[in-house]
């Protein structure tokens, strides 16, 4: 029992970053059609950034943490935006140039985080009670996994209270659906093309920091990994869908938990095998729009 | 045949003769070229610059020709090298010659590859555009996953695998032998060259092109995609596997490296560098990417570079920061790549993927 | 550039040539829409209809000289053609089907003080229907959210493709009753294959044929001219059409 709830809620909080990460990819794909690699290089410069300036200014403790956070968010965000402006929107409406342009900024930026922090990983320092448990049940759960979900859910909640809310909102929504249209309606698309990779950009930025919280260090590899993951969890949620993306997250990081723990570490394998299944059952993923 | 393509295929031949007795020569390019081109050490490297050449080639095939944008391809490559190093450490009865076991291991590789081929194609091709290239890279993944577990010390984890050479005929080992392994990989590219060649100028390869620019119409005209894209793909997989080979043999062993999704990447690189639209920028993308990663590493490690303030020199020492770069400026400013360079010349014209602030928005 | 003239026609297309996936579906289009009144644009299905309307928007490629009201606006963008005052009702309507029909409404708002009162008036079915998703609306009132789209905004000029497609009689006149209505405010560019419609409504036809103009003048003149119709538009008369 102590085990399950154990498994349970670590895999809610890997989902909660890679719920972080996809719900940016899944958007930004959902509106412009844009697979978007440099999402991960958003996620890596904004855990560096975050932890350069969480610890100058208070290392290891909340205050830190909070301005890691702050700091990550907004970096993950302006980073986003100047890819949107300088690059992808260059190749307006062109998907595979797009696609390709992100590979290419991705392999320069890991490169370019190497050459700055060097390869290996950077241990980073956390405040104590993230490090310590707490018995729910009989199961000793990490206490960094509760912040993981709570800012996922926060950003869920956030986000679409912005898609329903807003005029923005609004105009996502139906760029999603058909973007054409929304540019015959007299609305500039673009400029909430702007907006989302902002949006996904902060996501991708706050789940660097806390993915610094969650393994404990920092490295330029830290976002290529979760990409991956964020890639697999777009695919089965279905792609431009946020709801999508928040169930997959659950389901795939769980299931993932499980596999390590009684199938011996397969999770990644059984992730890649339930997306097969996904495929080929729906391949539109769980909550994507027809093809 | 027209007196074009004549002159074509006599081009072709006199440049493999030329590549083929490049090690019984002594040219020296300088900043180019590691030393003269019969010491091993730049054998070495051309071997493996016409092995990435080959590896290109079928990444193009599948890519340029049939429109499938693949994160996976690594996948192959890898199986071909492990596969082969597998084989032949796993299986080997000592009555059989060894020449024999060599073979059949070459064999069993090539099935393995092709079973794989064809269960990710098969499965992979049920979806499209977007979707499909993040499935082959799940795949890719998940392949890349269970060669670093290492499961039961098969695949070496990150270590990599060396070759067991107990089978392998002598005049593929050890250093001196270069040459000879120059030959192997200047013979796969050209094995590579006919197939990819032969394959495009088919039914199916005519079929493929027609289905990238319209799948639709394809469907209409009663064939069915799938099956040709399927075609593709396996054969640009086990080619690719094929190509995994001649790496083994030439490293010595194979790194786990080799089948990542940032090494299909790079691939993705070197066939958009050297342009999708011709079948020789695939190999000249492939030649050029690793002279010049080469060049760069060790540019990286020269004293010039050290000598530079911070900000030049952190960038300027990571080939991969300047490839990347280098690859965000070819597709913006040049679409075509390297082959399409002739063209931009001769016809003088600009053409500029941006588009200007005042047009379409659709 | 000159003022408004009294007969200067609101929309002017001239040598209007179009492209979708490097094909040529609009060639050499060339043709006028006056400032009042309904013109109907006619042709078979697969003439390029639909694809000169999109060119005039810039919702697909297209070279050639085209104004609204003495301006160019064959280099401006979708978005920026739709500000200057073009209304779009497509074919096959194109709500938001994941939006509710408010929704659809409130983001079709361009003018400071929108016509809901108008819109209201028009479309009664809809106010009821305010907060359901469009995607589950009936064909006849996704056609209604799609035209009350256009006219909730003050318009300079209508462009309607094949409003009454699919329609039941009685849903075709009111659709036809709301066009008649919209028209009292903006001249509008119709494409109608239900002849019925084209007779109440427009005054002037422009007919295409594999993407060209074959003829312009009074829709009276040629709906009477049978040899024409049969011609032009491969039916006998308007009630086999209709
Ligand atoms: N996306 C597309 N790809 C390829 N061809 C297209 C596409 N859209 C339209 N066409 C072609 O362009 C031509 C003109 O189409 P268009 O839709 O403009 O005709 P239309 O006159 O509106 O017909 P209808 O009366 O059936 O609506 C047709 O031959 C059609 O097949
Ligand atoms: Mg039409």
């Amino acid at each position: 029992m102590d085990t399950l709830i154990l498994l349970v809620i670590t895999g809610l909080g890997l989902g909660a970053l890679y719920f972080l990460v996809a719900s940016g990819l899944s958007l930004i794909y959902g509106l412009m059609g844009v697979l978007n690699f440099a999402h991960g290089a958003f996620l890596t410069i904004a855990a560096f950034l975050g932890w350069e300036a969480g610890r100058r200014i208070s290392d290891g403790t909340w205050t830190g943490l909070v301005i890691s956070a702050l700091v990550g968010i907004l970096v993950g965000a302006t980073v986003a935006v100047l890819t949107e402006v300088l690059i992808i929107r260059r190749l307006y409406e062109r998907h595979i140039e797009q696609a390709l342009v992100t590979v290419g900024i991705s392999l320069a930026a890991v490169a370019l985080f190497e050459g700055i922090w060097g390869t290996d990983p950077i241990y980073t320092d956390r405040p104590a009670w993230l490090t310590q448990t707490t018995e729910i049940l009989g199961a000793r759960i990490p206490n960094d996994r509760f912040v993981l979900i709570a800012c996922a859910a926060l950003v869920l909640g956030g986000i679409v209270l912005f898609l329903r809310k807003t005029r923005y909102g609004l105009i996502i929504r139906a760029g999603v659906e058909n973007r054409h249209m929304v540019t015959a309606l007299g609305i500039d698309v673009r400029r909430s093309f702007t907006l989302v990779f902002a949006i996904g950009g902060a996501a991708a930025g706050l789940g660097g920091v806390l993915a610094s919280v969650y393994y404990g260090y920092v490295s330029a590899h830290l976002g290529s990994v979760l990409l991956i993951f964020a890639f697999i969890v777009t695919v089965i949620g279905g792609l431009g869908s946020l709801t999508g993306a928040a169930i997959a997250s659950v389901l795939v990081a769980v299931l993932q938990q499980f596999a390590n723990f009684y199938l011996g570490g397969t999770g990644d394998l059984v992730v890649v095998v339930l997306l097969a299944a996904v495929l080929l059952i729906r391949p539109r993923g769980l909550m994507g729009k027809a093809a | 045949m027209t007196a074009k393509s004549l002159r074509l295929v006599i081009g072709g031949i006199l440049l493999v003769v030329a590549l083929a007795v490049l090690p019984l020569l002594a040219i020296d390019i300088p900043g180019v070229l590691p030393g003269p081109t019969y010491t091993p050490g730049t054998l070495q490297l051309l071997a493996f610059a016409l092995l990435i050449a080959a590896l290109a080639l079928t990444y193009r095939m599948m890519f340029g020709l049939a429109g499938l944008l693949s994160f996976g391809h690594a996948l192959f490559f890898a199986a071909g090298a492990y596969g082969l190093a597998m084989t032949l450490e796993a299986f080997g009865p000592a009555e059989w010659p060894s020449a024999l076991v060599f073979t059949v291991s070459i064999a069993v590789t090539l099935v393995l590859g092709f079973v794989l081929a064809a269960t990710v194609g098969a499965l992979a091709l049920r979806v499209t555009g977007i979707s499909f290239a993040m499935v082959t890279l799940a795949f890719a993944q998940a392949g890349s996953v269970l060669i670093r577990r290492n499961p039961g010390s098969a695949t070496g984890g990150d270590e990599g695998l060396a070759l067991d050479t107990s089978n392998v005929p002598p005049e593929l080992v050890g250093v001196v032998d270069t040459r000879n392994l120059y030959w192997v990989a200047l013979g796969i590219l050209v094995l590579v060259y006919l197939i990819v060649l032969w394959v495009e100028k088919s039914r199916a390869g005519h079929v493929a092109e027609a289905i990238r620019e319209n799948e639709l119409r394809v469907r209409v005209i009663g064939l069915r995609p799938y099956n040709v894209k399927l075609l593709v793909f396996i054969a640009a997989s086990v080619l690719a596997s094929v190509a995994g080979m001649g790496y083994l043999l030439l490293q010595s062993g194979a790194a786990p490296r080799i089948a990542t999704a940032d090494f299909t990447l790079t691939l993705l690189v070197i066939v958009v560098l050297g342009g999708v639209g011709a079948r020789w920028g695939a190999i000249v993308g492939g030649i050029v990417y690793t002279l010049l990663d080469q060049r760069l590493t060790a540019l990286a490690g020269s004293d010039a570079i050290a000598a530079l303030p911070d900000i030049l020199r952190v960038p300027l020492s990571e080939p991969l920061f300047i490839l990347g770069t280098l690859f965000v400026l070819v597709v913006l400013f040049l679409p075509g790549g390297i082959a399409g360079l002739p063209a931009r010349i001769t016809t003088g014209r600009k053409q500029h993927p941006a588009e200007p602030e005042e047009t379409v928005d659709a | 550039m000159s003022g408004p003239v009294a007969d200067e026609p609101i929309l002017s297309v001239r040598n209007l040539y179009g492209r979708i996936a490097g094909q040529q579906v609009v060639e050499d289009v060339s043709f006028d829409v006056p400032a009042t009144g309904v013109t109907a644009l006619l042709g078979r299905n697969g003439v390029g209809k639909t694809s000169t309307i999109k060119s005039i928007l810039g919702l697909i490629d297209r070279t050639g000289e085209i104004r609204l009201a003495g301006e160019r606006i064959d280099r401006a963008p979708t978005h920026r053609i739709v500000q200057r005052g073009v209304a779009y009702v497509p074919e096959d309507r194109e709500v938001f089907g994941s939006l509710t029909v408010a929704e659809n409404l409130r983001l079709a708002e361009r003018d400071r003080s929108p016509r809901r009162e108008l819109v209201a008036s028009l479309f009664p079915d809809l106010e009821a229907r305010r907060e359901q998703r469009a995607g589950t609306l009936s064909g006849g009132q996704q056609q209604m959210v799609s035209l009350a789209r256009a006219l909730v905004n003050e318009n300079r000029l209508l462009l309607v493709d094949e409003p009454t497609k699919g329609l039941a009689p009685r849903i075709v006149d009111e659709v036809a009753d709301a066009l008649a209505e919209a028209a009292r405010t903006a001249p509008i560019l119709l494409v109608e294959q239900n002849l019925l419609v084209v007779r109440r409504l427009a005054e002037r036809v422009v007919v295409l044929s594999s993407g060209r103009v074959v003829f312009t003048g009074s829709a009276a003149e040629l709906l009477d001219d049978h040899d024409r119709v049969q011609r032009f538009l491969g039916v006998h008369d308007e009630r086999e059409a209709a």
